[in-house]
């Protein structure tokens, strides 16, 4: 373990959740989870993350903003998405605005599913991103600059940039 | 006049764990205009009631917002009930009545851990979601879900509480009562959160009263509108008085949600002490034809379902009017004038839920 896993940060973001996802996560880093004792500290400064954590599916209005935190993480980064609506839009898949999961607008390792996304599941699925990121760390992948056109080529993802 | 320049706050703030876009207009560390916008959270999930029938919807209801989740089924299911005519059970009334005042006990503490991080009181914060695991301990035994339950259903309840199971119940809402009350003095006597919400963010009664303000952010500023006197589920048998400050400040609207927090106790309590044996569920057969206005008291405020059925599977319309809403105008008001390093303080003093006002 090198000194970045030893105390990741995250960034949270709200993409469209129902909040369900959300106040879990914050429960993770109260006294009964207690995500500190990994060294994992939430902070709300995008250039301070290695982890993003978003919940919820993208709209229009978020596009952007969840482009810019990403772009703005320096490498290497790792991307969790916390609840079926980050992975697939859940119960929400058929609103009108809302137009899926994250990996649709960013590449993303780690999916959590649940709803709400449990506490413990959410801290699996950090512990997870850890590995992913020191994979990463290893061989210095270096995320792709993320745009409206969608992601280059170079992510497994490609194929599902914004339409 | 100085020169005027516009900071953004949100929609990624450390403060706010929901997406809230506020431009703050300055002039030098004064606001003195504030722009709200809305819209990173919209889902339009009112429109999937043509998708789903009207008895699955009361799960995407319940997703509304995952803070009041628990209220905002049982509204809609009020809705549906008052049209087709159902009269449920007693105890499906009295169950949903406890599983609310939990919903209200566990927002109220996620609220007060907020409040305090956002005056950079960590320890506080701490301290009340440690409290919190408390009751939704108590949610999850008695639902299956943490932070959405899923229990309301068209015609009662899904599940019941075992006599024995609702004693330690209340006897595990009296054993911590105690540090509520530690908790609670905290916010109410300790000099330095008084010295950062005391006379900040003064809302008049009038104010509170034409900008249409509800819930706690209303009954601090001394309007005493409380839904729950209106007596739906079992309120109407309950004693219970609403809690209601004048100060209009931000300590009003805080010591208003941390008395709030022991006449939710007492409810449950009564509650307990009242509720009749019997089934909590019924058939139900059939499907709403007419309209309803079901109204509600969520740990927010008054909340509206407004909900249209045309006698099929699918109802024609859902319109929800949630607390923060109402409360953004006031919200707006209260930020005009106040300086720049109050509106976290502020702006959570209203108890924003973004998941709901947008939906």
């Amino acid at each position: 373990m090198t000194y970045l896993a030893k105390s990741p940060w995250i960034i949270h973001y709200d993409a469209s959740s129902c909040n369900g996802c959300d106040i879990e996560i914050l429960a993770c880093l109260t006294p009964m989870y207690d995500v500190e004792r990994f060294g994992i500290i939430n902070t709300g400064n995008p250039k301070h993350a290695d982890i993003f954590v978003v919940t919820g599916s993208i709209n229009e209005a978020n596009r952007e903003v969840i482009q810019n935190i990403y772009n703005q993480m320096s490498d290497p980064k790792v991307v969790v998405a916390v609840g079926i609506c980050a992975c697939s839009g859940g119960v929400f898949r058929e609103c009108y605005n809302v137009a899926g999961g994250i990996d649709k607008l960013i590449p993303v390792d780690v999916y959590v599913p649940g709803c709400a996304a449990r506490p413990e599941s959410i801290i699996d699925g950090i512990v997870t991103a850890l590995g992913v990121l020191e994979e990463k760390r290893n061989k210095h992948v270096s995320s792709p600059m993320v745009t409206d056109h969608g992601h280059t080529h170079r992510h497994r993802h490609a194929e599902g940039g914004a339409q | 006049m100085s020169k005027q320049i516009t900071i953004p706050f949100g929609p990624q703030h450390p403060v706010l764990p929901e997406p809230l876009h506020l431009d703050l207009v300055l002039e030098d560390e004064k606001v003195v205009d504030v722009i709200p916008t809305i819209g990173y959270v919209h889902r339009g999930l009112e429109k999937l009631v043509e998708k789903r029938e009207y008895t699955e919807y009361v799960f995407i209801a319940e997703r509304i917002c995952g803070i009041c989740s628990h209220i905002h089924g049982q509204t809609y299911v009020q809705g549906i009930e008052q049209i087709m005519g159902l009269e449920i059970p007693e105890r499906a009334q009295y169950l949903r009545t406890i599983w609310s005042e939990y919903s209200r006990l566990h927002s109220h503490l996620l609220w007060l851990g907020l409040f305090a991080d956002s005056m950079g009181f960590e320890s506080v914060f701490m301290n009340s979601w440690r409290l919190r695991e408390h009751i939704l301990d108590d949610l999850e035994a008695t639902t299956g879900g943490r932070v959405i339950q899923g229990v309301c259903k068209v015609g009662g309840v899904r599940r019941d509480i075992a006599p024995e199971k609702l004693d330690e119940m209340v006897k595990g809402l009296k054993g911590i009562e105690h540090e509520l009350q530690a908790l609670t003095n905290v916010f109410l006597h300790d000099s330095s959160i008084q010295h950062r919400l005391k006379g900040i963010g003064v809302l008049s009664n009038d104010d509170a009263y034409y900008l249409g303000a509800v819930g706690p952010t209303a009954r601090g500023s001394g309007v005493a509108i409380d839904l729950r006197e209106t007596g739906y589920a079992a309120y109407g048998k309950i004693n219970f008085k609403p809690v209601v400050e004048y100060d209009g400040d931000c300590y009003a609207r805080c010591a208003v949600r941390a008395k709030e927090m022991f006449t939710s106790i007492d409810i449950i309590e009564q509650c307990a002490k009242k509720i009749p044996d019997g089934p909590v569920d019924m058939k139900v057969t059939g499907a709403p034809d007419g309209e309803f206005l079901a109204r509600a008291e969520q740990p927010r405020g008054e909340v509206i379902h407004y909900i249209k059925g045309n006698g099929k599977k699918n109802l024609v319309r859902h319109r929800v009017r949630t607390p923060t809403f109402t409360n953004i105008p006031p919200l707006v008001t209260l930020l005009k004038g106040c300086d720049l390093a109050d509106v976290p303080v502020i702006v959570l003093s209203i108890d924003p839920c973004i998941g709901c006002a947008e939906r």
